[in-house]
């Protein structure tokens, strides 16, 4: 589970999240907003990019703002990137392998196969990534994610751009997440109908307050976010 | 798994083993043709060139390790050094003054120059390692002008006493010592080409493991390399560490071919149109760093042999990088089977079609309609 309290980041003189405080206790939840409404900021401060002004935040017990940024990947956070960030020239596999995990020699190949085998990525663990399509990228991405003992899963749009056939299978692949890894997952993403298919939970986000958080159907009907996504103060 | 249409859809089952069957006879062809090359590089060549070429060839191998550690670094990390000549420039001088000081097997000494210069190298591009891009280059290419200058004043060991090993006055200059196996200029060509197979093969075994994947991960995207859980500063420090090796052990091969080494040598300049040549070979391939060292050693020496001025070489440079920066991003080793494979094409079908009664062939490749130019336009 994971609990963040209070939790403000400035750039200068921008607020981009102001005060959140937020809890999620368990499997895929959602976190969804405007543009610029501050989750992408809020992946930043979990994966260390980003110091906050204040607040803290509490990940299965651990202090995670109390790690150095780079070994929250060795403590299990994971998390992809809005542009798709799979290496071209490595196979799939070495783009799964470079993930950093406690486990060695077989055993961690093993699971780096584990990790390309749950995805469904539909190609050859050692076809080289350039030949894949975007969705197969995706998935390699997410694959990524999976592998390697992960706690905490941070999903930044992970669907931008893809076909609807595509995105049901990556659907598919997040709704299982939890249930094959056991980490919390967090979905940031702007395509409702993928929200509402995967997340029991979703928190909104606007202008750096959360605005609504609950179970995904009662917050997707709820007046203030109708407001905050249409812009229809007086409807 | 997670199984769903559109997966099962794009993975059928044979095309995977299709793949795998593909993979392995694609890698024992490719074995095949390089074992037959490196054979033919060991054993053929010398018979067919001459003494000046074999020597120039000497050079090549010992610029093919220099030009792979540079072209590792730019292409795998993305660090633009201009101070790999002044690197080599050391492990020159660390390996003449072991041969001149001890009385080592030929091959320990290259490893320890290796060594030496690769914490040298380290030491002093530690600090350079917190910059980036352009001001990386520049203060590589600094500290490169600094070492040539220590180097001038420092001179090369020449069998002398002391530290320095050199001795001013002689008239009678001892020439640095070969393997014993190796005395002989074709067999030093023989010997150079197989220290450079060593460091190819040792690069190689970087690359295609847990650094590799490192390297290549930074080279995409620092916050992703970061997110991956990959500790930026020391797989550059790696990747640093294991040129400035190479490049010590290179400097000890051409110690060895050279026999007198003079400060003047090592230009710092050199590391600039040694940047040029391996930008034109590709940095993103190892076969890039043999053309690499082609253009940088070979070139010069049979311009000098048909007597055609050497400043056609700088020239010749500067549109060649252009030439990649503009057109061909990986270099000539991409280019250039890329467009010898669109000629043949072409080729193929002016010679399928003859020409009369047939006007698609006879088309300029530029007209609308005419095969050549779909295809030319997607590449």
């Amino acid at each position: 589970m994971i609990q963040v309290d209070n939790l403000t980041v400035r750039y200068g003189g921008v607020t981009s999240l102001d005060g959140m405080t937020l809890a999620f206790e368990k499997g895929t939840c959602g976190l969804i907003g405007p543009n610029g409404a501050g989750k992408t900021t809020f992946f930043n401060v979990l994966s260390g990019f980003v110091r906050p002004a204040s607040g803290t935040v509490r990940a299965f017990g651990t202090d995670l703002l109390a790690l150095p940024h780079f070994r929250r990947a060795r403590w299990g956070v994971r998390r992809t990137f809005q542009t798709e960030q799979a290496i071209e020239q490595l196979s799939v596999y070495d783009n799964v392998a470079m993930m950093a995990s406690s486990l060695r020699g077989g055993a961690r190949r093993a699971d780096v196969l584990a990790a390309i085998e749950f995805v469904g990525i539909g190609a050859s663990s050692y076809a080289p990534v350039g030949t894949l399509g975007a969705g197969q990228r995706r998935l390699v991405e997410v694959a990524r994610a999976v592998a390697g003992k992960p706690r905490l899963i941070l999903l930044d749009e992970p669907a931008a751009g893809l076909p609807d056939e595509e995105t049901a299978h990556l659907a598919a692949v997040i709704k299982s997440i939890p249930g094959q890894t056991g980490a919390l997952t967090i979905l940031v993403d702007h395509d409702m109908s993928l929200v509402s298919a995967v997340c029991e939970t979703t928190a909104v986000l606007d202008f750096g307050k959360l605005i609504a958080v609950g179970p995904t159907a009662t917050v997707l009907r709820d007046e203030h976010v109708m407001r905050a996504y249409l812009g229809t103060a007086e409807v | 798994m997670v199984q769903t249409t559109a997966a099962q859809k794009t993975a059928p089952a044979p095309a995977r083993q299709g793949w795998a069957a593909l993979r392995r006879r694609d890698t024992i062809t490719r074995l095949s043709v390089i074992t037959a090359l490196l054979a033919f590089t060991l054993f053929g060549l010398p018979q067919l060139l001459s003494l000046y070429y074999t020597d120039a060839m000497t050079q090549v191998a010992a610029y093919a390790i220099v030009a792979l550690g540079l072209g590792m670094l730019v292409g795998r990390v993305g660090l633009y050094s201009l101070g790999q000549v002044a690197v080599l420039a050391i492990g020159a001088w660390a390996a003449a003054r072991l041969l001149f000081a001890t009385g080592q097997p030929f091959p320990v000494v290259l490893v320890e120059a290796g060594l030496i210069t690769m914490l040298l190298g380290t030491l002093i591009g530690l600090p350079a390692l917190r910059l980036r891009g352009l001001y990386f280059a520049l203060i590589t290419l600094m500290l490169s002008g600094a070492i040539t200058v220590v180097l001038a004043t420092v001179n090369f060991p020449n069998g002398g006493g002391g530290f320095t090993g050199y001795n001013g006055g002689s008239l009678h200059i001892p020439a640095i010592r070969r393997p014993s196996i190796a005395g002989t200029d074709v067999a030093y060509y023989r010997y150079a080409v197989v220290v450079a197979i060593i460091m190819f093969v040792l690069v190689y075994a970087h690359i295609k493991t847990r650094p590799g994947r490192a390297w290549a991960a930074i080279r995409q995207s620092e916050p992703a390399a970061l997110a991956a859980g990959i500790n930026i500063t020391f797989y550059k420090i790696w990747a640093f560490a294991l040129a400035s090796f190479i490049t010590g052990v290179a400097g000890g091969v051409l110690a060895g071919a050279d026999r007198f080494l003079y400060s003047i040598d090592f230009h710092p300049q050199d590391s600039i149109a040694l940047l040029a040549v391996v930008l034109m070979g590709g940095v993103y391939s190892m076969y890039g760093a043999v053309i690499a060292a082609l253009l940088n050693s070979l070139l010069p020496a049979a311009l000098q042999d048909w007597g055609v001025s050497q400043d056609w070489l700088t020239i010749l440079f500067g549109i060649g990088v252009v030439q990649v920066l503009t057109t061909a991003p990986a270099g000539i080793v991409d280019q250039f089977p890329r467009d010898m494979k669109r000629l043949g094409g072409l080729l193929w079908r002016l010679v399928r079609r003859p020409a009369p009664g047939a006007p698609a062939a006879s088309a300029p490749p530029g007209a609308p309609g005419a095969p050549g130019a779909s295809r030319g336009g997607k590449a």
